[in-house]
């Protein structure tokens, strides 16, 4: 990479410029509380200089060294994620880059862990279950069309911003998922990749002040990663939400969560993140599962199905309106739904339909149409911790 | 940087158009390109004959063969191009959107190589 060299070339000739002006200056003006955000301010403005100077209409976008640059400065911020970014600018236009649309999705996350979130390539590796070559390969393909392409380094225009901040959303969303999912791996590098996840979040929060969606989707993330204690027993079994153990999430979250997405619910910009940290919330603050608002619950997936109309949030939405509506009726309104949606034909191979279905049977008292439904559910289902939890279920009706 | 924005349509669909349809689509063009080239993005462009006018030329083992036809069969099929001058990928995608076969086909987006 040709660029690459001559970047090179120009940071450590910009280096030694800021060391020559701090060996003139600390010595009269003293020296500065951040010596090393300090010199790296410098280095940076000399080689912004340099670049001013030397763009032309042809001139490649300095994207990529900007990149290396400040994913260097990001880690050494890392021990205090909640304090002032030193250039919230910069820090803004790199989540952009590294979120860019022009990138594939896997190279979207990757970098933006890389780059943002400061986990090497084989923690990255690691976590997406790749080889650390294949990891190692996808950063550099995507640097380079960052490089190549002219991908911008900037924050997107205002007429642009809606539809690239989505992306930006999305990325983190799935960077959360990845830690949240039970399959197996390493269970640490999970919860590491949540913890990413929310800080993304929280630094994109604060760049984008009052935007409803970041909030709602930083909101979202907390309150699920507060109940992480208890979703998974000391056998690495999935704990259902309403076997978990209340007194042992984090309500401290919950209630920062909850009150920061009120706020933004306030601003009235409904949007699917949101609509689901509502959700979450509803669930995160109810004292006991009997206490859980379900016609509240159902009302808000009825919203999310307008915004964002798919089989799983119809499912999801069955389920609440089975609890709503009481053990009788809500039950078989439930079970209605269900059929609808199997109707339908997109979820009949999708295992957490017919899970859905032998949950409401057995607590209908149906059991051998339960037990069906579980021994279709368990054909399906690919994740081991979920099918470990099937079968149980399974075995606890046969006796 | 410069850009090559490629388009790519169905053909079928533009030689079943209508003449009114047909002129509508010309009059959309004349007026991007005079739009492109007022704000100073525009370094070429032009439209292509269809795909039947084709012919590929291949060297192998010395042996010259030519044929009948484009490099590749595809749905959608390369009818024209603008060369453009963009800031960055960013600026060509905006650029891009604007060509009218962006609603009924594709456009790809190619940077051009620097050699320095």
């Amino acid at each position: 990479m040709r660029l690459t060299q001559r970047d090179l070339q120009l940071a450590e000739d910009a280096a030694a410029e800021a060391y020559a002006l701090a060996i003139q200056r600390w010595p009269t003006e003293g020296v500065p509380a951040r010596p090393g955000a300090w010199l790296t301010t410098v280095a940076r403005n000399r080689i912004l200089d340099r670049h001013r100077r030397e763009r032309t209409a042809r001139d490649k976008a300095p994207a990529v060294a900007q990149l290396a640059e400040l994913s260097a400065q990001e880690r050494s911020e890392r021990d205090d994620p909640e304090s002032a970014p030193a250039y919230p600018d910069e820090r803004l236009a790199l989540i952009f880059t590294c979120c860019h649309p022009a990138l594939g999705t896997e190279a979207q996350v990757a970098l933006t862990l890389r780059t943002l979130g400061g986990l090497s390539t084989v923690e990255i590796a690691r976590a997406f279950l790749v080889p650390d070559a294949t990891m190692a390969q996808r950063l550099v393909r995507a640097k380079k069309k960052i490089q190549r392409a002219g991908i911008p380094y900037a924050v997107p225009t205002p007429e642009q911003l809606p539809e690239r901040l989505r992306g930006v959303l999305r990325v983190v969303y799935l960077i959360f998922n990845e830690g949240y999912r039970a399959t197996s791996g390493d269970a640490l590098l999970r919860r590491e990749l949540c913890g990413e996840a929310i800080r993304l979040a929280a630094v994109t929060r604060r760049l984008l002040p009052d935007t409803p969606e970041v909030v709602g989707l930083w909101a979202l993330l907390r309150l699920h990663h507060a109940r992480r204690d208890t979703r998974v027993d000391a056998a690495g079994d999935l704990v259902l939400l309403e076997d978990q153990d209340r007194t042992r999430w984090h309500h401290g979250e919950i209630a920062e969560a909850a009150a920061a997405l009120e706020a933004a619910m306030r601003l009235r910009a409904p949007g699917p993140y949101q609509l689901q940290a509502a959700i979450a919330a509803l669930h995160a603050t109810a004292r006991a599962p009997e206490d859980t608002d379900w016609p509240q619950i159902v009302g808000l997936y009825t919203l999310l199905m307008r915004l964002e109309p798919s089989p799983i949030v119809r499912l999801n939405r069955a389920a609440a309106i089975a609890m709503a509506r009481g053990p009788h009726f809500g039950l078989d309104a439930g079970l209605r739904e269900l059929d609808a949606i199997e109707a339908d034909g997109s979820l009949t191979r999708y295992h957490l339909l017919h899970a859905a279905r032998a949950d409401l049977l057995r607590r209908k008292g149906v059991l051998d149409g339960a037990a069906k439904a579980y021994a279709r559910a368990l054909e399906l289902v690919s994740n081991a911790a979920e099918r470990r939890y099937l079968e149980r279920r399974l075995r606890a009706l046969e006796n | 940087m410069q850009f090559l924005l490629l388009i790519y349509e169905n053909e079928s669909i533009i030689a079943n158009r209508d003449e009114q349809s047909q002129a509508q689509v010309i009059q959309a063009y004349a007026e991007y390109t005079k739009n492109i080239k007022d704000s100073g993005n525009y370094v070429g462009g032009d439209a292509l004959e269809p795909v039947a006018t084709a012919t590929s030329v291949r060297i192998r083992g010395g042996e010259r063969t030519i044929t009948d036809g484009p490099f590749a069969e595809t749905a959608e099929q390369l009818g024209g191009y603008y060369m453009v001058e963009a800031a960055n990928l960013d600026e060509a995608i905006e650029l891009a959107a604007g060509i009218p076969a962006a609603k009924t086909g594709c456009i790809e987006v190619r940077p051009v190589m620097v050699w320095n």
